[in-house]
């Protein structure tokens, strides 16, 4: 592991280190207790058996193939929805973020208020407004292409991510230096002009890592679908097996090591991105500065 | 907005069921996340890896997928506790991650020449943490804590879609669904009322963050 923090520790001298040592040996221990108590309770209840880990793990099993196909769909499913999402909400986000920049007073106060307000919002309601309160108001999304429930979750998303992409670009924008802007007035060009050919591209460029990190929380936020039990996603799918199968703990364990998997290369490619983007920043500060993901709904 | 009125009393039940779920998930988050945090920057290897796992599979995993892994799961244990307990062990769990993160930014935002300093002066190690690193530590892990709260109080709405009952996000729920009661006006009320906890939550973290930042 990494050495002692610095700013903590003192260089260890030989007195230290040997402490260390012990600690280090009884928390191994401690941990190897923990991790023996755990599996002697999974193997006590019956949890390791090959009956509830056959179909999953072991291609010769008849249901095996069966069982992926089912979670290859809600894979696909999740990756679409969280695509889809991430697509409109960078539009309609960077159009927030532009009509913010842009307008007077009169349209900007109202307009932050009600951005700030919607981010007040947990995203499960905004879901459910989507599924539940537009249908019994009449608003018909079957003209959309593709299911019912998968606009139900792209739209309930969309609303949420817009707006927190919109704040992303909009402080993009807002860190540039004021010369970029003045910039491209003195070269003739319109403010609307200056924005589109100057301002936005600089302002992705450098949010690009920030707008990774949002694609994880809504890979992560499709997942609320299960609970209103909307759309097969991951999630859903690895329920309705473990149902049939009768193997709660072994789906959503598998289902969770493919969210973690997905989830954790993104955010280090976001940190790669980071790192190449600020060119030559040593790794800590890096590291530390991009640690700092947002909480999403699922967060 | 008549349903809402109506039904006032059944808003404010599920406004104080959620509040409740907010502030033990704060308190347990808070005490869990600083355990985990300790973990993290303990000069122990053993005790880093396990922060360390702790933090990546928490934080990557959705929190439903951790509410479905306390409701579903542990009853297949023998574990058998309320829902309503198991989505707080749950938030919990999952919030811990990000309030360790968030601390551990602030350890790490404090320059190694206030260490150093302290160390030369002679305070002995207890004392520099005490006196030097940590309250400045604490200062700027303020803001991004209270941002991890802040999204706490909102996925306390996730608990209550889990089905815990009798929180906000229930209660509405009951009312458009069983209630019949036309769903616009409710969900308003709902929205409503989670803005008022989140919104009340921005403000006291403005107040705190101004407090603690005058030193810097």
């Amino acid at each position: 592991m990494s050495a002692p923090n610095k700013v903590l520790y003192d260089a260890p001298g030989p007195k230290a280190i040997a402490r260390t040592r012990v600690f280090s040996i009884v928390a191994v221990f401690l941990l190897a207790a923990l991790l023996a108590y755990v599996l002697f309770r999974l193997a006590d209840q019956d949890q390791l058996s090959y009956e509830r880990w056959g179909a999953v793990i072991d291609p010769t099993n008849d249901r095996f193939p069966l069982v992926w196909q089912q979670l290859g769909e809600g894979l696909l499913n999740t990756v679409k929805a969280a695509s889809v999402t991430i697509v409109l909400a960078v539009v309609i986000g960077t159009l927030l973020a532009v009509a913010r920049l842009m307008l007077g007073k009169w349209g900007r106060i109202p307009l932050a208020g009600a951005m700030e307000l919607f981010r007040g919002l947990p995203v499960v309601l905004a879901i459910f407004f989507a599924s539940r309160v537009l249908t019994d108001m009449g608003v018909n999304i079957a003209p959309l292409p593709g299911e019912d429930g998968l606009w139900f979750v792209v739209l309930g998303l969309t609303a949420y991510n817009s707006v927190i992409i919109a704040e992303i670009i909009r402080s993009g924008v807002a860190n540039l230096p004021r010369g970029q802007r003045e910039a491209g007035m003195a070269i003739g060009l319109t403010s609307g002009q200056s924005m589109r050919l100057i301002l936005l591209p600089q302002a992705f460029r450098q949010m690009l890592p920030a707008l990774i990190s949002q694609i994880v929380v809504a890979v992560k936020d499709t997942s609320l679908a299960a609970i209103l039990g909307i759309y097969p996603e991951l999630l859903l799918q690895a329920r309705r097996i473990s149902q049939f199968l009768d193997n709660p703990i072994q789906m959503l364990t598998v289902a969770a090591l493919i969210y973690i998997i997905i989830n954790y290369s993104l955010s280090r490619f976001a940190i790669w991105l980071e790192r190449r983007l600020s060119g030559g920043t040593s790794k800590g500060d890096v590291e530390d500065a991009v640690e700092q993901q947002p909480v999403g709904a699922g967060a | 907005m008549s349903p809402v009125f109506d039904n006032f009393g059944r808003f404010v039940d599920g406004f104080q069921t959620s509040l409740w779920i907010c502030f033990l998930g704060m308190i347990g988050s808070m005490i869990l996340g600083t355990i985990i945090a300790g973990c993290r920057v303990s000069p122990i290897p053993p005790l880093q890896a396990f922060g360390t796992a702790y933090v990546t599979i928490f934080r990557n995993s959705p929190l439903t997928v951790v509410l479905f892994m306390m409701a579903f799961g542990m009853p297949e244990l023998g574990i058998n506790i309320s829902y309503f307990t198991f989505g707080i062990v749950g938030l919990i769990l999952y919030t811990s991650a990000f309030v360790c993160e968030a601390l551990r930014g602030g350890i790490n935002a404090v320059d190694p020449g206030q260490a150093e300093a302290a160390r030369a002066i002679g305070l002995p190690f207890a004392k520099s943490l005490r006196e030097v690193v940590l309250p400045q530590a604490f200062r700027s892990s303020v803001p991004p804590v209270g941002s991890v709260i802040i999204a706490m109080f909102k996925n306390s709405a996730v608990v209550g879609a889990f089905g815990v009952g009798g929180d906000l996000y229930s209660e509405g729920n009951r009312l458009i669904g069983a209630g019949g009661f036309a769903a616009l006006p409710i969900f308003l009320g709902v929205a409503v009322g989670y803005l008022i906890i989140t919104l009340t939550a921005g403000v006291l973290l403005g107040v705190i963050e101004r407090r603690v930042a005058i030193l810097r």
